[in-house]
């Protein structure tokens, strides 16, 4: 039910030549004619640069209001708003310009430090953060291609960050081999959770959206119960649910020395996401899934085994979603794991897979971006304050707005484009229709 | 194939028979003979001694029920048995290609349950009757969630926003209750503010037409991120103002509750836990036995059809996801007004998925799906009860309990369930 849209997306998407998310010019014309409801889906989905920019200056401008709303200063001085305006615009501004350039110098360049090895180094972080959303991203935005919805990022997190987490710290292994092998136990683990999901479909007809949301559970208790047992995954000696650090021959090396916490994490995102585009748009296996995700039925009918490319589809998603997991621990966290590890990254995913587009590239600039907001947001709470949840805001709001150019074109009173138009004057005279019986 | 020449085939010549296909579903005495098998092992290779007492009654309860003491051992070797025989005739009515009976698999839960329950607190007496009051009071927000989800998806638009309308009820219904002082004036904000949510669900998804399944996700963020920020900058605070809400208390009603067992459960709760049982009913009803339930499901099923005969298509969706979400966000209200007394972030802890399972293993059915969403609240009160009494099972194993269930439920039970057939279409019309 949930999951038919999703595809049909990434259909309409498919015909633009460049896999940026944010290419302007995306116009359908060298498409066949399409039917007037995929019109406007494409010009729906298609949007264009503008929109997008205008999108994520809306989505400021309501979080600035609400930071301004609930500033104390604010507050105070607009007590006296009728005998001194000024006061309260004043701060206004200081609360929101404060916010906003905290933002920007905690997640892109920080003027304050002094050379650019120190200044820079807000910038690295952000690609830190934007490291499991990238991988995670791309493993629910494989499942949207194939028209299946995988909420289960939680768990399959947590099941390979257990997994790694474990060959870290209890498997003594030469340099090298070792990342080898807990990346690989890892990854094997998060494509067995999702894989779960993905062969209840496939033979019973279980639905995947039950199913991961379950697993989630199932793998949040499994790892809070190991990471409670001793010779699990708690440290030896321990009482708190915590396992101990990983053993530095399994840790992530540091990409630009250790004075930066970017580490090889980012460099695997960027190969998976160039990996994932090649699986989607030049293997026989890619065209398989999105043939399955635009219409299962015909794809059936030409000859591909639907069963089991769903279980194909989501042993690669739990696969790249584990492998945030896997990055958590042995890049981010390496001094040990709680069963909060995921970080909230397994349904952010999904929001980074939305604004992407389902498509690798647009996935992994959606999710720089919202490394970006993560990154800055920490130093906007610590600098001025202002409490992180207005990342979650901003974030949801800039999808949002993406999601639905009318909208933004209406606020901002742009010009409608000549297909728009159209389907607008349709949907207009439609309504008459109605409203006459 | 004999008839190769134009001579016209004459209707009657020749005796049709209709063969009747066979189907065997072999998939609930397969799931059956699962759990007897766990039930087996469980039971009586880890078996335990001693006796368990089932207390039937309170103390303050007018009509006292003897307390029912089992021997932990006679009921795990009898219960097993008997779960084994129930698996079989199972397969055996599998072979005859009938349908296992949802009798048989009910008394093989509930078999299985005292079982368990037996064996789990061996030596130790549970408290029946507060088991099934924290029971019906834990489900309470979730079959309001479920209600709004099979309102909104028989109507034809995914609300994976339950979550959110949640939330929005238990912030709005903390805010405005502890304000005013006025506990009902907070379910009043909640409903409002579950509304709201569907407001916008209903703007986009159906003026803008942006996908029902992304509009629904991100509005769980985004309600989350603005009850979170809010309560860091408003709520936390001014506490003392803005976030203790006075609760609603327990209103037993008079005869009905002094029932033995059921009165307790049923009889003596909040006024949240009334309204539910009153929705319940009154969403059932007014779905299948009213105009406006067929005009609401034939939008969800076919809206050209529907509005070829003049149903406004679009308008009748964007209300009924208003209602679905005026429900979701009064059941949102039970978190703070109903049980907590504040509000914290994030208190609703993904009950609006949960809620989200149980309309589809409930099969879109407003009964079902408050059965589905009553078995998770058992479930976790359970654990809670459990827990107390002290079970040789590690608590996040009860924890997974109900989730575990579920998956097999929905993969040997349930299987290939079908949904209204236009939920998550946009309707336009052409």
């Amino acid at each position: 039910m949930t999951n038919e849209q999703i595809p049909a997306q990434g259909q309409a998407v498919k015909t633009a030549e460049v896999d940026g998310a944010l290419e302007p010019g995306q116009t359908p014309a060298e498409v066949t004619p399409p039917s007037r409801s995929n019109q406007l889906l494409r010009d729906i989905v298609g949007g264009n640069a503008m929109i997008s920019v205008l999108a994520v200056v809306l989505a400021l401008l309501i979080g600035g209001i609400l930071i301004a709303f609930t500033n104390k200063d604010v507050q105070a001085a607009s007590g006296y708003f009728f005998s001194r305006p000024t006061d309260t615009l004043k701060a206004i501004w200081d609360a929101v310009a404060g916010a906003y350039s905290a933002l920007f110098q905690g997640s892109i360049y920080n003027f304050r430090r002094p050379g650019f090895a120190d200044g820079i180094r807000p910038l690295t972080e952000t690609l830190t953060f934007a490291t499991p959303l990238i991988v995670s991203g791309l493993g629910i935005a494989l499942a949207f291609r194939v028209g299946m919805f995988n909420i289960g990022g939680r768990g399959q997190m947590l099941v390979a960050a257990g997994a790694a987490g474990y060959v870290g710290f209890a498997w003594p292994l030469p340099y090298g081999i070792h990342l080898l092998v807990a990346v690989i136990v890892g990854m094997m683990a998060g494509a067995v959770w999702g894989g779960i999901a993905g062969l209840l479909k496939a033979r019973t007809g279980a639905h995947e959206v039950i199913v991961t949301i379950m697993l989630n559970y199932v793998g949040f208790y499994l790892i809070s119960f190991l990471l409670r047992t001793q010779g699990a995954l708690q440290a030896p000696g321990s009482n708190n649910p915590k396992s101990p650090g990983m053993l530095p021959t399994a840790v992530f090396p540091d990409l630009f020395g250790p004075k930066y916490n970017l580490h090889l994490g980012f460099v695997l995102a960027l190969i998976a996401t160039v990996w994932v585009w090649y699986i989607i748009n030049r293997s026989k296996l890619g065209f398989q899934f999105r043939a399955v995700g635009e219409n299962p039925n015909a794809a059936r009918v030409a000859g591909i085994n639907v069963k089991n490319i769903y279980v194909y589809a989501m042993l690669i998603s739990g696969a790249l979603v584990g492998l945030a997991g896997v990055a958590q621990v042995l890049g981010t966290v390496t001094t040990g794991f709680t069963e909060g590890i995921d970080a909230g990254i397994g349904f952010d995913a999904i929001t980074v897979a939305l604004l992407g587009r389902s498509r690798p590239f647009g996935v992994l600039i959606a999710g720089i971006l919202f490394g970006a907001l993560k990154a800055g947001g920490y130093s906007m709470q610590a600098a001025e304050s202002v409490p992180i949840d207005i990342v979650l805001v901003v974030q949801s709001l800039i999808v949002l707005f993406i999601a639905a150019p009318p909208l933004v074109r209406t606020i901002f009173r742009l010009p409608i484009p000549g297909v728009a138009a159209i389907t607008r004057a349709a949907k207009v005279s439609g309504k008459k229709a109605v409203v006459t019986k | 194939m004999s008839v190769a020449t134009s001579t016209p085939v004459i209707p009657s010549s020749a005796p049709v028979v209709l063969e009747k296909a066979v189907v065997r579903n072999w998939k609930p005495p397969i799931a059956l003979g699962i759990f007897a098998i766990i039930g087996l092992l469980l039971f009586v290779a880890f078996g335990r001694e001693g006796i368990t007492t089932f207390r039937l009654s309170t103390d303050s309860d007018l009509i006292q029920l003897p307390a029912l003491q089992l021997d932990v051992t006679v009921m795990s070797i009898v219960v097993t048995i008997l779960l084994f025989l129930l698996a079989a005739w199972s397969a055996f009515l599998a072979y005859r290609a009938a349908k296992t009976p949802t009798w048989v698999i009910g008394l093989f839960a509930f078999l299985f349950l005292l079982a368990f329950l037996t064996w789990a607190a061996a030596g130790a007496t549970i408290p029946v009757p507060g088991l099934l009051v924290g029971a019906v009071a834990l489900s309470a927000p979730l079959i309001f969630g479920a209600l709004s989800g099979v309102i909104s998806e028989r109507v034809g638009v995914v609300n994976i926003a339950i979550e959110g309308q949640l939330l929005a009820g238990a912030f709005a219904s903390a805010l405005v209750a502890s304000f005013t002082g006025q506990p009902i004036l907070g379910l009043l904000a909640a409903t409002i503010a579950g509304v709201l949510v569907s407001f916008v669900l209903a703007a986009f998804a159906i003026k803008y037409i942006v996908d029902q399944v992304i509009v629904g996700v991100v509005l769980n963020v985004l309600v989350i991120g603005l009850t979170s920020f809010l309560f860091s900058t408003l709520l936390a605070p001014n506490a003392a103002l803005l976030n203790t809400p006075p609760r609603f208390p327990r209103l037993p009603i008079p005869l009905l509750g002094e029932i033995p067992i059921i009165g307790p459960v049923l009889f003596r709760q909040t006024i949240i836990v009334y309204v539910m049982y009153i929705a319940v009913a009154v969403v059932w009803f007014a779905l299948f036995k009213t105009r406006w339930g067929l005009r609401l499901r034939s939008v969800g099923e076919h809206p050209q059809a529907a509005d070829t005969v003049g149903i406004n298509v679009n308008r009748t969706r964007f209300w009924n996801v208003s209602l679905a979400g005026a429900i979701a966000g009064f059941g949102g209200a039970y978190f703070t007004l109903g049980s907590v007394g504040a509000f914290n972030k994030e208190m609703t802890a993904g009950a609006g998925f949960i809620a989200l399972a149980a309309v589809i293993f409930g099969r879109w059915d407003p009964i079902r799906a408050t059965l589905a969403a009553l078995l998770f609240g058992f479930a976790s009160n359970l654990q809670s009860v459990l827990s107390i009494v002290g079970s040789p099972v590690p608590s996040q194993f009860m924890l997974m309990l109900p989730y575990l269930v579920t998956i097999f439920a929905v993969a040997g039970l349930v299987g290939q369930v079908r949904g209204p057939a236009a939920a998550g279409k946009p309707y336009i019309k052409s």
